[in-house]
């Protein structure tokens, strides 16, 4: 070992040198980055630079060379990124509140441009959220409550995109797309008197049911009758004097003859129907 | 171990063999814990040492005791305490067997982690529902499918391995927390619902987007705003408006996500529940008991309305068969009927007959009303 060292001092030192000047001149551009080099500050040239129709492998990511020292690399996302807008209320035109929340789909298509208006992808990402909000709200206020809950149908949102993606080109970013992920009433009395709407809806759909039902027993109730009615009518139509005589006998039956509690008095004359034959049939 | 033996002569603290090394003496202390002396081997060359500071961290001064007590730490720990392994060159750990030739064992174990690590980077298995991405300093170079692959090593090659045919579900919203959406008629539904995806491009999954998993789901809420802001709250809470969301969300993700060229494929959305937001739920109830009610009543209509007809009929059907009979032999069936009642009716009623006509007669009305008084007490 030790002669090792003593023979080859020089040579190793050398090559460890070499090594560590390769290295450092070496640097490594995954798929998922662009990389700008800085040449004293300025931007020189972009490795791995977005292009649409190029495939994977294609790109020119993998080892790129710079000047160690002399050149710098600036690495730049080069994936689709997002930009979460903060959740606002946004009035409609009939002065109805929603809660709007939306993203953006955004991508560094000029990272040179980029590096040199932002800087760094944070900046880029509050900026744009600053104007996807304002966007967004400008857009939405223009329209009527149930527009804007049919917001995503419209022009609204290739509106909204076009303007932000105008903005975004100043930082080299290109806005794929803007959606509304959530739209939702605003909590306290917006929500609440949705609330009651919606209570108010079904208990006049209940109250309505019920005297639906009403209706239609009643409506049964009456046919049936009215069915009954024919039949009775059918039957005792045939000889409405018998029918009456009939009737009656019935009717003194139920009155009279019944299991009932209370007894009556008949008081009867030997003139009566049914004594006449006491009197031997005078 | 051997290289450390190999310069331990040169060493400033070669001569107390370890700084650290439990072989200073135990002995002045003449404490308890001595006994408990696990390896007197390593002790026995420095029994004669002075009772100087066995630490040389430690200032000469310090009394011994501490640092005896310190030492048995180690000691209970075994013989092959980290320190006294690692310190003590030649303590008490195991040699290797010299090689023949007296090399060294450096190069070889060198070789073997090299080996070990190549190994493992240049082989890879990839499972039956799995792929894995080739990169090459960096840049794509190919798709691995199931089985057993070789790449370069890894400063070179790197493979990354990811599920792909697996489904991967997502449930929204996560927990049992009521999550509010606005229907087309502006009511409020609390709906959950789950999307299950497979990746369908490994390399634009990889590569395409930056976070793709977070960017399912904000697809996924868009998606189901914008469906469920089309239908009605009827619509949303009934079987076959559900269906319609589902299918309808599917599509409008798989739109976005491949224009967002995701690589992912959406599988499936399922709604779990559409429920009225709870603060409602009671007059939702009370629409579903109304329609109990207005059934119950029609119902209760249609036994009346049975009950009627059929009493009709059988009075009507009674009427006609006394009429077939009337008819054949009128006066005698009606004298008939008019005896048999006024039976039933005189049978069980108090009965006074006034004799005379034309003459003034005294109704005995107290006894009347006595016995009427009477018959119902009786009665009872």
């Amino acid at each position: 070992m030790e002669t090792f060292w003593e023979t080859h001092k020089t040579s190793l030192i050398a090559a460890a040198v070499a090594v560590v000047a390769v290295l450092s001149s070496i640097v490594v551009v995954p798929e998922t980055e662009q990389a700008v080099i800085i040449q004293a500050g300025r931007p020189d040239r972009v490795a791995n630079r977005f292009a649409p129709d190029r495939p994977y492998g294609e790109t020119g990511a993998g080892i790129v060379f710079r000047v160690p020292f002399y050149e710098r690399v600036e690495r730049i996302d080069k994936r689709v990124l997002s930009v979460d807008m903060e959740p606002q209320t946004v009035l409609s035109t009939d002065q109805l509140r929603l809660n709007v929340d939306a993203y953006a789909r955004y991508r560094i298509i000029d990272p040179v441009k980029m590096v040199q208006t932002a800087g760094t992808l944070a900046t880029v990402d509050s900026q744009l959220a600053q104007i996807l909000s304002s966007v967004v709200r400008q857009e939405l206020g223009r329209r009527s409550f149930s527009a804007l809950l049919a917001a995503e149908r419209g022009s609204t949102m290739a509106n909204i995109r076009t303007k932000l993606d105008a903005q975004a080109r100043k930082y080299g970013a290109q806005v794929i797309d803007v959606r509304i992920k959530r739209a939702d009433l605003p909590d306290g009395t917006p929500l609440e008197s949705a609330f009651r709407r919606m209570q108010s809806a079904r208990q006049q759909e209940a109250a309505t049911l019920r005297a639906q039902g009403q209706k239609n027993g009643q409506i049964i109730r009456a046919e049936a009758e009215a069915q009954a009615a024919k039949i009775y009518a059918a039957a005792y139509g045939k000889d409405p004097q018998f029918y009456d005589f009939y009737r009656a006998m019935q009717s003194y039956d139920t009155t009279f003859a019944a299991d009932s509690k209370s007894s009556t008095t008949i008081i009867l004359s030997p003139e009566n129907e049914y004594l006449k034959q006491f009197r031997g049939n005078r | 171990m051997e290289i450390n033996d190999g310069t331990g002569s040169s060493h400033p603290m070669a001569g107390g063999k370890s700084p650290w090394g439990a072989g200073s003496g135990k002995q002045p202390t003449g404490d308890g814990p001595s006994g408990n002396e696990p390896s007197p081997s390593a002790d026995e060359p420095s029994a004669d040492k002075p009772k100087g500071p066995r630490n040389p961290w430690l200032p000469p001064t310090d009394e011994p005791r501490r640092s005896a007590s310190i030492e048995d730490i180690f000691k209970h720990r075994g013989p092959e305490g980290p320190r006294r392994s690692g310190g003590g060159g030649d303590g008490p750990g195991f040699r290797l067997p010299e090689l023949p030739g007296g090399r060294s064992w450096f190069p070889l174990a060198i070789g073997a982690i090299l080996l070990v690590w190549l190994a493992f980077s240049m082989v890879h298995q990839i499972g039956p529902k799995e792929e894995g991405v080739v990169t090459t300093f960096g840049k794509y170079s190919r798709t691995l499918t199931p089985g057993l692959s070789v790449t370069l090593p890894w400063p070179i090659q790197q493979v990354d391995v990811e599920q792909v045919s697996e489904f991967r579900i997502e449930q929204i919203p996560e927990g049992s927390a009521q999550k509010l959406m606005l229907t087309g008629d502006q009511n409020l539904v609390d709906l959950s619902y789950i999307v299950r995806w497979t990746i369908k491009d490994l390399k634009q999954y990889r590569f395409q987007l930056a976070q793709p998993d977070e960017t399912v789901r904000e697809v996924a809420e868009a998606a189901m705003r914008a469906s469920v802001a089309q239908k009605s709250l009827n619509q949303v809470l009934s079987g076959s408006g559900r269906a319609d969301i589902e299918q309808s969300v599917m599509s409008r993700m798989q739109a976005i996500l491949d224009a967002y060229e995701s690589g992912i494929a959406i599988q499936g959305v399922q709604i779990r529940k559409t429920d009225p937001p709870k603060e409602v739920e009671e007059a939702f109830k009370d629409v579903s008991a109304a329609q109990q009610d207005a059934d119950a009543e029609i119902n209760r209509a249609e036994a009346y309305a049975q009950q009627i007809l059929a009493r009709a009929q059988g009075d009507a059907a009674s009427f006609d068969k006394i009429y077939a009979q009337y008819k054949l032999a009128p006066e005698v069936t009606k004298r008939r009927l008019y005896y048999e009642t006024m039976e039933r009716v005189l049978r069980q009623n108090d009965k006074t007959v006034v004799e005379t006509q034309g003459l003034q007669t005294y109704l005995p009305l107290p006894e009347i009303k006595k016995r009427a008084e009477a018959a119902p007490a009786g009665g009872q």
